[in-house]
């Protein structure tokens, strides 16, 4: 019966999710932006600005924004923090020397009031890189335990292999039904 | 304020009654800039948005300002609409764009959404993607979408081509190192076979290698051979042979022969009216050409006289009216087909043909031409009324004998309805007049004096009233002219009255017989409330009062005006200096007429790059020069000369020398350029072997000089002490140390390097370089003033036998002694044989410098020449440099 009334939900409910793909520059945000839509590898050149992409995944349609991570260009996130549903928090698992500056970004934008009910995933990409930190590294160094009062999930992913985004976009999904 | 409502009201009640108004009519920027909060809102609701940002370009476009926070909050609302994918409301979004870019900041934040959207597969966006993103890029951000730029310009779409193309031209102002990388592609367009994109890839091709004449001709070689099929391609390379033929200035024997010109030629056969125009206008415009290159020129011209299509007669006879002065015997074979315009429809058609005709024609058929033109003078433009007032003044200088008609129908549309441009140049043409034609003086002034009784223009009123103050005292009843200028001090505003009293002043100094009538309405002056017409009037009033004539010609009928940039800065070195000495004004350089750069409009390829502020040549050295150590020793400046070159312009290199001329010293600026990368020069300076006299001071050598950098040396010179040993001519040779380097880096190999020197031509120190020009406003009165003991008078005659025209000698006099020409002295007028030259100076050190000199054509030209100077050296001086 829930299943029926969901099904119907979902057709219904057809406002289109509002999703920020947010990271550090060459994080492989753009890259997993396009992994999304379009399901294939696009060479890429730094975001100077933003990438905005219809997506649709499971018959539910994302409206997906990837905002550029260079240091110029991150004070010009807050621009875009309005009506978000949810925040794919990209992190490259294989830069360790700068997870603490992508740790500090995160603390910083959760801090915001706009994005208080905005659902968060944390992807550690790049996990194809030999080296790499582990999803648990990553969970510690980014320092998520403490994270309160948020719905939020971390995944391994690897954009270019294509591995690990299915299952973060079907909890990212499913979350957000079930939150209507 | 409630005149200001009742028109509002008025308006609006007028728009209801007249239909279908304006939607737009009452905006407010700031409800407008509200809605666009619209833009946040997920789905976009395009068609709304569409209409939100149709008001904000309406009202931008209206002038309505916005600050640089609104325009940033409202761009950035604008960005959220990039999710949205209707075509309309994304090109509207671009259009706000570009509008917004310049004031809004942060405006890169689109970068990414612009490129993807120019290399896109929607044709749609690309072209208008092109434009916006070069709008708001710049010279850092260019390197990042270099790339796509490049792709652009090959385009197979035309309309992208064209787009990427006239943008990089934009970009060719701010970034032009990036956009010249661009000339492969550049070329490569230019083979396209669409009309606009051939045009648009010549143009930025041009641009980019403008400055490389070697460059520029191999281009146009090239393409003179025929390989252009869009005739606006044609039109533009036409313009560029011309300019290319200017500049090498090849004289007209040689010129029939060259490729340019044969090209050009080729052009009036070609099967475009356009290009044939173009060719046909260009030969015209020509300035070294012999009848027989004009002749045929002249019968395309003659030809499209008498074409069916308008634009075609109007450009034709619109060039014709261009050139009458200077081929006026080829156009008046035009007379007959002219004649036949006068009554043409088309008004602008029909003036052109008319005051052509009054340019070429016999004196006996002025009367009837301008009787012709005051029948429809009411019911053409401005524009069209500014031609026939140049037509009327070209026309007095040629016939003085006709001044009364002329000036008789000048006063007649003076009368009449008209703007300040057309009002200008009536009033300019009754001055000129004036002042080339004694005879209607009288009856110019009075004109003149009728029309600011009742003038809406300040700035006219103002020169009128300066006029009557100069010319005035010296009319037959100067007495006449009083009530006029005393009427502005009742009546006007306040920038007027103050001219008026100056000009009353003027009287009281030139007319004693006046002076106690003045002193009266001076008197009365004081108690303006204006503080300018007061301090004025007091001013005035108390020279007057003195009784000592020679304080009027000092402080009132001539003024010399200071150049305020210099006087400034030696009032303050004055002040940070021992105050001892007390402060001299005369050795401040006088202000020199700056003369605006007028654009040539026979190109079309211009910069857009903001002009600098005019300044004199002084003023800018000066404060080149002020960082040198020790210059204040020298005292202020007197004059800069005009760079000369000491290399040819191909060479190794290139050496440029501005000559500083102070009070006893010269300091000779060298601009040196080093044209080989593979060298690096250091301790460059220049060694002069000095003439007998002049003593070397100091030199200030270059540290370093680098490939393709413009650095600077200088050497101060000492002046011998008499000034008949300081004209002189100095060897020049370049030094410096040489040290090889890589040439991609600029980096020396090692640091040890050779010395080396290099030859430069020789330099001289001229009469008229130590001159700077003065330009009196009454000469006579101050040529009779220097007849005094303090004077020093130098006369001689010469026959000058390298001229044979009197405008020949008087310019080559001019150019010798450097010296401003007063009165208009400097054009001859037709058909004399005598002739008088009057100018004046200052030499350095401040002694002044009056020459009057008398011409007489026989068989060369007679010089008898005057000086009268302060000084006698310089007087002799003078003398000397023209024999």
């Amino acid at each position: 019966m829930g299943g029926v009334l969901s099904y119907f939900r979902g057709l219904l409910g057809s406002r289109e999710m509002r999703i920020l793909i947010l990271g550090l520059d060459g994080a492989g945000k753009t890259t997993i932006l396009y992994r999304l839509q379009v399901g294939e590898v696009v060479t890429t050149i730094p975001t100077i600005g933003f990438n905005v992409e219809q997506v649709t995944y499971k018959n539910l349609k994302f409206q997906v924004w990837d905002l550029g991570g260079q240091t110029s260009i991150r004070p010009y996130w807050r621009c875009y923090y309005s009506n978000t549903d949810a925040i794919i928090y990209v992190v490259d698992s294989a830069d360790r020397d700068r997870i603490g500056i992508s740790k500090d970004e995160l603390l910083y934008m959760l801090r915001e009031e706009e994005l208080a009910g905005a659902i968060l995933v944390v992807l550690a990409n790049k996990q194809d890189m030999d080296g790499c930190m582990t999803v648990a590294e990553v969970h510690h160094a980014l320092g998520l335990e403490n994270l309160k009062n948020r719905t939020f999930q971390i995944f391994k992913t690897s954009a270019t292999k294509g591995e690990g985004l299915d299952q973060a976009m079907d909890w990212l999904s499913n979350t957000l039904q079930s939150r209507k | 304020m409630n005149y200001f409502s009742l028109k509002k009201q008025q308006r609006s009640s007028h728009s209801n009654s007249t239909g279908p108004s304006n939607a737009y009519q009452n905006l407010e920027k700031t409800s407008v800039l509200q809605e666009t909060r619209t833009f946040n809102e997920t789905p976009v609701n395009a068609r709304k948005c569409i209409h939100i940002l149709t008001k904000i370009l309406y009202l931008i476009n209206q002038g309505e300002q916005l600050v640089a926070r609104e325009a940033t909050d409202c761009f950035f609302a604008m960005t959220k609409l990039f999710q949205s994918k209707d075509v309309v409301l994304r090109r509207m979004v671009y259009l706000g764009i570009k509008e917004l870019s310049s004031i809004a900041e942060d405006v890169i934040i689109v970068t990414s959404s612009l490129t993807k959207d120019m290399t896109g597969k929607e044709d749609l966006y690309r072209a208008a993607a092109i434009r916006a993103l070069c709008s708001i890029t710049d010279n850092t951000m260019l390197q990042a979408v270099e790339r796509y730029m490049k792709q652009c310009i090959v385009d197979k779409n035309a309309a992208v081509s064209c787009a990427a193309l006239v943008s990089s031209l934009r970009l060719a102002s701010t970034s032009g190192d990036v956009v010249k990388r661009w000339a492969n592609e550049a070329q490569e367009a230019l083979n396209s076979d669409n009309i606009m994109v051939q045009y648009h890839a010549l143009g930025l091709l041009y641009h980019i290698r403008k400055s490389d004449r070697l460059a520029v001709s191999k281009l146009v070689n090239k393409l003179t051979r025929g390989s252009l099929k869009s005739p606006y391609a044609v039109c533009m390379l036409i313009r560029i042979a011309c300019k290319l033929i200017e500049e090498e200035d090849i004289p007209a024997e040689e010129l029939s022969d060259s490729p340019l010109f044969t090209f050009i030629e080729s052009c009036l056969r070609h099967k475009s009216e356009m290009v044939i125009y173009e060719a046909a206008h260009a030969i015209v415009n020509l300035k070294n050409t012999n009848p027989r290159m004009l002749s045929p020129a002249f019968s395309i011209l003659q030809l499209f006289c008498s074409s069916p299509k308008a634009t075609l007669r109007f450009a034709a006879v619109r060039t014709l009216n261009k050139v009458a002065m200077a081929h006026p015997a080829a156009v008046t074979t035009c007379n007959l087909d002219l004649e036949g315009l006068i009554t043409d429809s088309n008004r602008s058609v029909a003036t052109l043909a008319i005051t052509t005709l009054l340019k070429t024609g016999a004196e006996s058929s002025v009367e009837r031409l301008m009787k012709q033109i005051s029948t429809f003078v009411a019911e053409i433009s401005d524009e069209f009324k500014v031609v026939v007032v140049q037509a009327i003044c070209a026309l007095c200088t040629k016939y003085p004998r006709k001044h009364s008609v002329l000036m008789n129908f000048l006063s007649g549309m003076l009368r009449e309805e008209g703007g300040l441009e057309y009002k200008t140049s009536i009033v300019d043409t009754i001055i000129t007049i004036i002042e080339e034609n004694a005879d209607a003086k009288e009856s110019g002034l009075s004109h003149l004096c009728e029309f600011i009784e009742d003038c809406e223009h300040v700035s006219l009123a103002v020169r009128i009233l300066h006029l009557l103050g100069k010319e005035g005292p010296f009319a037959a009843t100067p007495s006449k002219y009083i009530r006029f200028i005393y009427n502005r001090v009742i009546l006007e505003s306040p920038i007027v009255r103050a001219a008026a009293v100056t000009a009353l002043a003027q009287f009281g100094a030139s007319c004693p017989a006046l002076l106690s009538n003045i002193l009266v309405l001076l008197g009365r002056c004081q108690m303006d409330p204006d503080d300018e017409v007061r301090d004025r009037a007091t001013y005035y009033l108390s020279i007057l009062n003195s009784e000592r004539p020679e304080l009027y010609k000092n402080y009132i009928i001539e003024r010399e005006n200071c150049s305020l940039a210099l006087l400034e800065k030696s009032l303050s070195e004055h002040l940070n200096g021992d105050l001892e000495t007390r402060f001299d004004i005369s050795i401040v350089p006088k202000a020199a007429i700056v003369k605006a750069e007028v654009p040539s409009d026979v190109m079309l390829v211009t910069s857009s790059a903001p002009r600098p502020p005019k300044i004199t040549r002084e003023e800018e050295s000066a404060a080149r020069l002020a960082q040198l150590p020790g210059i204040q020793v020298l005292g202020p400046i007197h004059r800069s000369t005009a760079p000369i070159q000491l290399t040819e312009s191909e060479t190794e290199y290139t050496v440029q020398c501005i000559k500083h001329i102070f009070g006893q010293h010269v300091v000779f600026q060298f601009d040196c350029l080093n044209t080989l990368s593979d060298q690096f020069l250091e301790n460059v300076r220049v060694e002069l072997t000095l003439p007998e006299g002049f003593t070397a001071r100091a030199v200030i050598p270059c540290p370093k000089l680098p490939y393709n950098e413009l650095q600077t040396t200088f050497v101060i010179v000492e002046f011998p002490p008499d000034a008949a040993s300081s004209i002189a001519t100095f060897g020049a040779t370049l030094r410096f140390v040489v040290k090889d380097c890589d040439p991609n880096t600029g980096e020396p190999d090692s640091d040890e390097g050779y010395d080396d020197e290099y030859m430069l031509e020789d330099l001289e120190i001229t009469v008229a370089d130590q001159i700077q020009k003065t330009k009196k406003n009454n000469f006579q009165v101050a040529w009779d003033a220097a007849d005094s003991e303090e004077w020093l008078q130098a006369e001689d005659t010469f026959v000058l036998s390298a001229v044979t025209t009197l405008q020949d000698a008087v310019n080559t006099i001019v150019k010798i002694l450097g010296l401003g020409a007063a009165n208009l002295s400097e054009k001859v007028p037709e058909g004399t044989h005598l002739h008088t030259l009057l100018c004046s100076g200052t030499f350095r050190g401040g002694a002044e410098v009056l020459v009057r000199a008398k011409l007489a054509l026989s068989e060369g030209v007679t010089l008898n020449l005057t000086v009268r100077s302060t000084d006698q050296d310089v007087a002799e001086l003078i003398t000397a440099a023209i024999g």
